[in-house]
Parts: structure tokens; C-alpha cells; sequence
């Protein structure tokens, strides 16, 4: 984590800018695969629609822009209006799409996600005001009138990153919380929860609308960081990339969504500069990790390192 | 309201139905016998209409192009069964989401390395290319009409073979139980490997069919899988009759909700807005009607016995 904060120093030490970008990215899509991993790793939930509140986040800053720079009206470029909105706005997706979906289980739940996640895709391709198909291309990023200058790479940079360690913060209290016990408990013995005398949907309820009011606003940040917003960031597949994420990492854990986006975005990357055709090596390669690897790279570090004082302990013997 | 318009609308929403119904009973078999969620699906229904497009081209001839998609579809299916899917099985259902969506990734670009970025067009023999006259003088492309009744002989005979042939007693029986069907000598691997070259045949006809009509492209099975989903969630997963009713609901409502809510919206408020306000909420009907009910009925309309 401590590598992650010096990053944009040492780009700019090796005047590689290229490489704030593309961590900026990882930070952003880490706080998106950690407030999933709430639910999915944590609560069992496998919701297969997460990109639907990167999608809100990241048009409420694609309108309100659109609105402040060709109507003049200043307020709806500020920041703290842009996060606030996209928090309430993927707050109210949420209980919509939680409310429907969480009364089943499943594969039930992973098809109804998904499919919600396709009607919210298809009103942002429908909306031809705000650029449909093609999108919008951002004129100016939020504003957070002198606080900070956003224009700069780098402060985005510490923006997202210090937004990261809130979440990751946030997820670890709300995991030891009482909450937090009850939604892991529901994931292992939901009818021991309920014969307990827990209300288990609306815990439920509550902990999908939290994952996805702190998922739309690493939309509000990811939309900043490409200038452009389009129905390509609430795509299905970019859904599927989140819980690959999660699943690379290590899912349940802490840090095992931000270890897998950093190595998720670092695959793509390196794979893409191999060949054109890097999802052929991608595909399969993930396969073999659903099959073989278990417990993602969090685990296989667990696993090393058990092995390691083991092999340690053993030659103390000796 | 224009009669005739409706009537060609209706036809076209019960042919997408049929589509729908192809891909829908293939992949709630396979969810139902197998427990297994397999997004490839979709890529199964792609490789149906790229295989028809090469294989017309080689013969020149449609019908026997058609004649060697169906068999390599269930021998394409078959094979990765055989060397990804089986080990699936008894995971969790994350972890099969998981695997068939690089299943996706990888067919996606296996189908650009070797037919290239471009769409292709499925040319149709004279036969099928004209309309044919119903009643009134309306006249409906054969094509479409040739969809319909292959689509609905389909599932007549899925319909047989499930209730009333060994084959199909066996396919019920692992339904419902898995173990007590293995446990009784039944070789149970066999059974899922039939499952899944018939769901893959059945994909495929959905796909060969959908060719000449729509383009074929690479990603052409994605949407289409996402409203399968929707097909059997409203249906009840597991249930080919649920699936049968919602994939003719689905095909109809999102047909004739696309050429006529412009119309319906107009009654209630301006013109303009109709216009700019129709296509995103056509493309929102289907979901809307999952919604609707699943708030009454969680199971879905024909929820599978004993589950």
C-alpha cells in the first residue's frame, strides 16, 4: 500500500506519466471490486450488475459537466454536488435492483443482477441527449472550487488514493461490526440467522446499497480519470472484470480485491503488449485459476507463507 | 391501429420468441440436470451461425451448410464439455460464472483470430429469400415463417423426447435426483455429456437460424444470453414448459413493445417526447415485466417440482 502512495513521485522521476494513469486506474477500480467484495466476498451475494453504479457515478459527472460547461450552470460542475448525487442516485439503483433480487437466491440472484444491470446499459445507449451509443466527452473535471485542482494527473492520483484507504478503512470496521458479523453469518447459515431472530433481507438490503453507493462514487472518480463517459463503463463485461477481480485477489479478504485489480489491470496490460489477441491467453488463463487456484493470490500468499515457517519450523528441528 | 402492422409484429415477436425458446431450453437443461450456470452459451449460439456461414459458403448450398452446423454444434459443445465444463460440476455457482465468462473471452477472440473483425452475411437460397402470401393479401418473408414452424417441430419433439422416451425418463430423473439416478447404474457422465450436445445443437439451430437475419458478429451471443437469463428466470429455471411460455412472452412484448410504445406514449404526452422517450423504455419493457414477476412470484411462473 505504502508502494502504491509513491507512485506518482516515481513516475514522474522516470518521466513515465503513463504509469500514474494507469495505477490511478487500479486505486479506482480497486474501491469498486472492495465495495463488491462486501457483498460478494463477505456477504455471498454474487451480484453479476456492479458496473451499473460506476455507470450512474460516472454520468452524474458526465451531465453535471455537460450542464456547467455549455449552460453556464456552475453549480453542477462542483465535486461535492458530483458525489453526492452519484451516492444518492446509486443508493436509490441499489435498493431498487437489491429490493427485487435479494428475495431470491442463487443462480436466481446472479441472472436477475445481471439483467438489471442490462436494462440500466440500455437507458444510457437509449438517452440520445446525453450522447447515447457514442457517449460524452468530458470538458472539465470536477470542481472542487480551489480545494483541489483535478486537472493535475497527480492530484486525481492522491484523490483516488486517499478515497481507497477510506474504503478499505470503512470496510474493515463494518466487517468487524456486529453488521458485518451478521452478514458473513447469513452467508454461512442463513436459516440459523433468521431462527435467531435476525430480519436477514433487510441486513441484506442495507449491505447492497451500501456497496453500491461507494461503487458509484469510484464511478464519479473513474470518470474523471478518463474524461469520457459512455455505456461502455456499465457493460456487462466490465462486471464480470470486477468479480474477477475480487476472485484473482482473494475473495473475503481485505485486501484481496486491491492485490487483484493491481494484478488484473497489470494483465491486461502486459498480455495486450504481447498480442493483439491477449483475451485468448486471458480466458483460459482464468479457467485454470477458477479450477486449480483457490482462494486467489491472497491465498496462494497465505499458503507460501504457512509453507515457509513450516519448511522454517522443520529445519529448526534438525 | 394498424391491423396488419400488428399482425406482421406479432409474427415477428412469436419468431424471436422461438429463438429465445431454442437457447432457453438448452440452457435451463443443462442448469436443471447439471446445476451448472454457463454464460458460453451465448458463444455456443455464435459458433452456430459462424459454422452455417462457412459451412454454405464450402457447399454453396444453404440446406446442406445448415445439415453440417447441426453436428458440429453438438460435437463443438461435446468437446468442451469434455475439457472444461465437467470439472465445474460441483463447484460453487461463482466459480462456474467465472470460468464460462473466460470461456466467453476466449471464443470471442478465438472467432477473430480466424474469421477476422468483420461481420459476415449468410446469403439464403431463392426458396426462402421471397414472402409468402397469408390471408388478406399480408404478405411475411418465408424465412421468418420457415423459423417459426422448425422452431415450434423443435420443440414438439423436445417435448416428446423428455416425456416420453427412455432417454428423456433419465434426463427427468437426474433432475430430480442426481445421486439416486448414479447410485442406480446409470452412467451419469454420459447423461451430461448427451445434456450438453443437445442444449449446444439446440444453440446452435438458434444461431444458424438468426444468421441470415441478423449479421453475424463476434459478441452477437452476449445480448441475447443476457435476455435468455430473462426467459428463464421468468419461466422458473429447470422448467423447458416455463421456458416455452416466457420465451414466446419475452419475444412478444419486446417485438411489439419496440413498434407500437412510440404510438401508445404519444396518447399520454407530446409527440417529442414519445419519440426521444420510446426506445429506452422498449428496451426496458422485458425487464420491467422480470421485475413485475418476480415480486409476485419469486420462483418464476412454472417453478420445477421438488426443488
Amino acid at each position: 500500500m505504502i508502494g502504491l502512495g509513491a507512485v506518482p513521485l516515481i513516475a514522474d522521476a522516470i518521466d513515465e506519466p503513463f504509469y500514474t494513469v494507469l495505477f490511478s486506474r487500479m486505486l479506482i477500480l480497486s474501491i469498486g471490486a472492495v465495495s463488491l467484495n462486501l457483498i460478494l466476498g463477505y456477504g455471498g451475494m454474487v451480484s453479476f450488475g456492479h458496473a451499473v453504479y460506476l455507470g450512474i457515478g460516472s454520468y452524474v459527472v458526465g451531465i453535471g459537466t455537460l450542464h456547467a460547461v455549455e449552460d453556464g450552470v456552475t453549480w453542477m460542475g462542483d465535486g461535492f454536488i458530483h458525489m453526492a448525487v452519484a451516492v444518492c442516485a446509486s443508493a436509490i439503483a441499489a435498493l431498487f435492483i437489491g429490493a427485487i433480487s435479494l428475495r431470491t437466491r442463487g443462480v436466481y440472484f446472479i441472472m436477475i443482477t445481471l439483467a438489471f444491470a442490462q436494462m440500466f446499459y440500455f437507458i444510457a445507449v437509449g438517452n440520445e441527449s446525453y450522447g447515447g451509443d457514442d457517449g460524452l466527452s468530458l470538458y472539465m473535471r470536477s470542481d472542487f472550487s480551489g480545494l483541489l485542482d483535478l486537472s493535475n494527473d497527480n492530484t486525481l492520483y492522491y484523490l483516488n488514493f486517499g478515497f481507497l484507504i477510506i474504503t478499505l478503512y470503512l470496510s474493515h470496521r463494518l466487517i468487524k461490526s456486529r453488521f458485518g458479523m451478521l452478514i458473513r453469518g447469513a452467508k454461512s447459515n442463513e436459516q440459523r440467522m433468521r431462527s435467531i431472530g435476525f430480519p436477514v433481507f433487510r441486513y441484506r438490503l442495507v449491505a447492497f446499497i451500501l456497496s453500491g453507493a461507494i461503487c458509484g462514487l469510484a464511478g464519479v472518480l473513474s470518470a474523471n480519470q478518463t474524461d469520457f463517459v459512455s455505456p461502455s463503463v456499465m457493460h456487462w463485461t466490465r462486471s464480470g472484470d470486477l468479480i474477477i477481480m475480487i476472485v484473482l485477489g482473494g475473495m473475503g479478504t481485505l485486501f484481496g480485491p486491491v492485490i487483484g485489480a493491481v494484478a488484473f489491470l497489470f494483465l491486461e496490460e502486459f498480455l495486450s503488449e504481447f498480442t493483439e489477441y491477449w483475451q485468448i491467453f486471458f480466458g483460459p488463463l482464468l479457467v485454470l485459476v477458477v479450477i486449480f487456484g483457490q482462494g486467489g493470490i491472497d491465498g496462494i500468499l497465505v499458503r507460501l507463507d504457512n509453507w515457509w515457517s513450516k519448511s522454517s519450523l522443520s529445519k529448526q528441528k534438525q | 391501429m394498424n391491423w396488419i402492422l400488428l399482425l406482421e409484429q406479432t409474427l415477428n415477436g412469436l419468431q424471436l420468441g422461438i429463438l429465445l425458446f431454442l437457447l432457453a431450453a438448452g440452457l435451463t437443461l443443462i442448469f436443471g440436470i447439471m446445476d451448472l450456470i454457463n454464460l458460453a452459451h451465448g458463444s455456443l449460439y455464435m459458433m452456430g451461425a459462424y459454422f452455417a456461414a462457412t459451412f454454405t459458403q464450402w457447399t454453396n448450398s444453404f440446406f446442406l451448410g445448415v445439415l453440417l452446423t447441426l453436428p458440429a454444434c453438438m460435437l463443438f459443445g461435446i468437446i468442451v464439455e469434455s475439457i472444461a465444463l465437467r470439472k465445474l460440476y460441483t463447484r460453487s455457482h461463482l466459480d462456474q460464472v467465472l470460468a464460462t465468462f473466460g470461456l466467453i473471452l476466449f471464443f470471442n477472440e478465438l472467432v477473430r483470430l480466424i474469421w477476422g473483425p468483420i461481420g459476415l452475411d449468410i446469403p439464403l437460397p431463392d426458396i426462402l429469400n421471397g414472402s409468402v402470401e397469408l390471408f388478406f393479401g399480408i404478405r411475411y418473408p418465408a424465412f421468418r415463417l420457415v423459423i417459426i414452424f422448425a422452431g415450434i417441430t423443435v420443440a414438439l419433439l423436445l417435448y416428446l423426447l423428455v416425456s416420453r422416451t427412455k432417454i428423456g425418463m433419465l434426463i427427468r430423473a437426474g433432475a430430480s435426483n442426481r445421486q439416486m439416478v448414479s447410485a442406480l447404474g446409470v452412467n451419469i457422465n454420459l447423461l451430461y455429456t448427451i445434456v450438453f450436445g443437445l442444449g449446444s445443437a439446440l444453440a446452435g439451430l438458434a444461431g444458424l437460424m438468426a444468421a441470415p437475419i441478423m449479421t453475424v458478429e463476434i459478441g452477437m451471443g452476449e445480448g441475447i444470453l443476457i435476455v435468455t437469463f430473462v426467459v428463464i428466470v421468468i419461466g422458473g429455471v429447470g422448467s423447458i414448459r416455463g421456458a416455452f411460455v416466457a420465451a414466446l412472452l419475452v419475444g412478444f412484448i419486446d417485438t411489439v413493445g419496440r413498434s407500437f410504445l412510440p404510438d401508445i406514449l404519444g396518447l399520454f404526452v407530446s409527440n417529442d417526447v414519445a419519440d426521444t422517450a420510446a426506445p429506452a423504455i422498449s428496451s426496458m419493457l422485458i425487464y420491467v415485466l422480470m421485475a413485475l414477476i418476480l415480486a409476485i412470484r419469486p420462483q418464476g411462473l412454472f417453478p420445477p417440482k421438488g426443488v
